[in-house]
């Protein structure tokens, strides 16, 4: 009703030419006092606090996590000996040290290994769902990709450390089956959800005409989809598999239980690895506050945040590109 | 309508006079070692018995972390399985704490091993061997072993986490104060973690509290020096001080207990509450008669 008002009031004041003026003023008055002009300004003020709340957030942690490891980072830190020594022994009672050559080692290996296991599983199950399923099949299909995110990481440790252990022990006659094979085989699982509702959005983007002009080439739909589909999907396919990087490199609970959480350098998919994200989640509720092991793992914490705010830039501007061509 | 209106005045009422009711009650935080936190548990829950207006609640975490809510004022109780540092005291003393220590029990330390390893005995020497850093046995052959089931022979070391006091304190004891442990070993993150990965990994050993010990794993006889006699761990053995591996479990409280803390630690330390710790695996502080 409010709204009616308004627009009659804008159709009526350009006719009544010769009081244009002051009926303008009087009209910005009156609309001043209106429901609708409070209403609007603080859904403004709520859309952008919410717009900006992203980025206050982002820059709040970050300046968090550096202030916390900051002075360390400056005073004591040797930056050469942190990325190139694995000794990390932060307890030790005679001689102490905080390097995470092994901890990077070993999230890049699981991470790598996870990225094996998941990308033809989601770039299988996509191009399916996308291109070939169709009806309750392709709904059912959806369903449980979303359902197989939902499974806590908790839960995905779990089965690491009690189901999958002695399983990696009795195929494949191994000392011990919590390693870069076992973390690797459930990181992937968990991220190949999250990989394939993206790389079956980013299929999907690609317009019908693209397929239908090639089946009218008389093309067949497997060719459709590898020499057509795939390459014109291919920026958002990448997106897909950097933001499963970027979940395999902030993954903590689960790798910390399927790892062996052991500081090492892998020779092979068989040894036991250690993990940046695990090794925060393990020792930082242990340690005083402001203590050098406190700030030796906040390091940790600035150095895990620029490399996945880095995967996630990445992938942000791949998108892009998709957006652009 | 009417009858609605004066049931919800009913549960209104009822509501706040529960909370009232909670509010009297006295809340204790206890937290801290995971080694203690059954036995903690345990007391809370017969405390409840004792006085209905105590609540203790009771975490987890281990040593380190109820240390360190001791230094950082959070906690009112914290149980820890190794003695603060001095550096930690000072920490707390610097943050205006004043951290008082109580031995509640005694605890053996056992180390675990697959139930198909052969081995009865391990001595001090060998664990070093095996545990600490530039130690020279990598394999069960090292020692004379031949574990069935286990490839290659090579030991697989499970450890805790690095902030454990049972980490701190097996190093202390069999490793000695300058050394570390070997890089590489398998950090688990709780004392039934280490027992699971154990049972289930033939190449394993592992080491966690005596209570934590089940009938699917191997425990080993410990042997002191070179004398040829081993101790098996035991609550009479960790009382009696023969089994090489056994510490002192302690609380700590800020200041002298006052108050309702004070009677929830004297009747942790009477009879009822040492009967429950011995109950539970551990040693009590000193011999108690119980049922």
């Amino acid at each position: 009703m409010a709204n009616d008002e308004v627009a009659s009031r804008a159709a009526v004041s350009p006719r009544t030419r010769p009081g244009r003026r002051a009926d303008a003023a009087r009209h910005v008055d009156k609309d001043r006092l209106t429901l609708d002009w409070y209403q609007d300004k603080i859904v403004q003020v709520v859309v952008f606090l919410g717009g900006i709340s992203a980025i206050v957030f982002i820059i709040g942690i970050f300046l968090f996590i550096t202030r916390e490891g900051f002075s360390f980072v400056v005073e004591k830190l040797e930056i050469t000996e942190f990325f190139t020594s694995i000794r990390w022994q932060p307890t030790s009672e005679h001689r102490p040290t905080y390097n995470i050559l092994a901890m990077i080692a070993g999230t890049a290996s699981v991470t790598g290994l996870a990225m094996v296991v998941a990308i033809p599983f989601s770039l299988g199950a996509a191009i399916y769902i996308s291109e070939f399923a169709r009806g309750k099949t392709r709904e059912a299909l959806k369903v449980l990709v979303e359902l197989l995110a939902a499974i806590p990481s908790v839960v995905w440790g779990f089965i690491g450390l009690s189901l999958m252990n002695p399983l990696i022990i009795e195929l494949f006659d191994v000392p011990v089956g919590l390693n870069v094979l076992n973390a690797g085989i459930i990181l992937g699982l968990m991220a190949a959800p999250i990989m394939t509702s993206i790389a079956e959005d980013a299929l999907k983007a690609v317009p019908d005409g693209y397929r239908e002009a090639a089946e009218a080439m008389g093309a067949t739909r497997w060719q459709v989809v590898v020499k057509v589909v795939l390459p014109a999907a291919r920026n958002g396919l990448l997106a897909a598999v950097l933001l499963g990087v970027g979940r395999g490199f902030g993954e903590t609970m689960a790798v910390l239980m399927a790892t062996g959480h052991s500081i090492n350098i892998p020779d092979s998919i068989f040894d036991s690895v250690r993990a940046l994200t695990a090794t925060i989640a393990a020792e930082l509720g242990e340690t005083a506050v402001g203590s050098d092991h406190y700030q030796a793992l906040f390091t940790i914490g600035i150095f895990l945040f620029v490399v996945t705010f880095t995967i996630n830039l990445l992938a942000d501007l791949v998108v892009r590109g998709v957006r652009k061509g | 309508m009417k009858a609605k209106i004066v049931f919800a005045a009913a549960v209104i009422a009822g509501l706040s006079f529960g909370s009232t009711a909670a509010e009297a009650r006295t809340l204790i935080q206890n937290k801290g070692s995971d080694t203690l936190v059954n036995v903690a548990q345990a007391w809370a829950e017969a405390y409840r018995n004792v006085d209905s207006g105590v609540a203790v609640a009771v975490t987890g975490g281990g040593s380190g972390t109820g240390i360190a809510s001791v230094i950082n004022g959070t906690v009112d109780i914290a149980n820890a399985s190794r003695a603060m540092k001095k550096k930690e005291v000072d920490l707390a003393k610097s943050k205006g704490q004043d951290p008082v220590r109580h031995v509640v029990g005694y605890d053996a330390l056992a180390v675990f091993m697959h139930m198909a390893n052969p081995a009865k005995t391990l001595s001090i020497s060998q664990l070093a061997e095996i545990y600490g850093e530039q130690g020279e046995v990598e394999k069960w052959t090292d020692i004379g072993l031949e574990v069935p089931g286990c490839k290659g022979q090579e030991i697989v070391i499970v450890s805790r986490q690095n902030s454990s006091g049972t980490y701190a304190y097996f190093r202390r004891a069999v490793l000695g104060k300058k050394r570390d442990y070997k890089l590489g070993t398998l950090d688990m993150h709780g004392s039934k973690d280490v027992v699971d990965l154990v049972e289930k990994t033939p190449c394993a050993i592992g080491y966690s509290g005596f209570a934590y010990a089940t009938d699917y794993v191997k425990i080993a006889c410990v042997e002191k020096g070179e004398s040829g006699n081993c101790v098996s761990p035991s609550v009479q053995n960790a009382s009696d001080n023969s089994y090489p591996i056994a510490r002192p479990l302690f609380m700590y409280t800020n200041g002298r207990p006052k108050g309702e803390i004070k009677k929830y630690i004297d009747w942790i330390l009477g009879d009822a509450g040492q009967c429950i710790i011995q109950e539970k695996g551990y040693a009590p502080v000193r011999e108690v008669k119980c049922e």
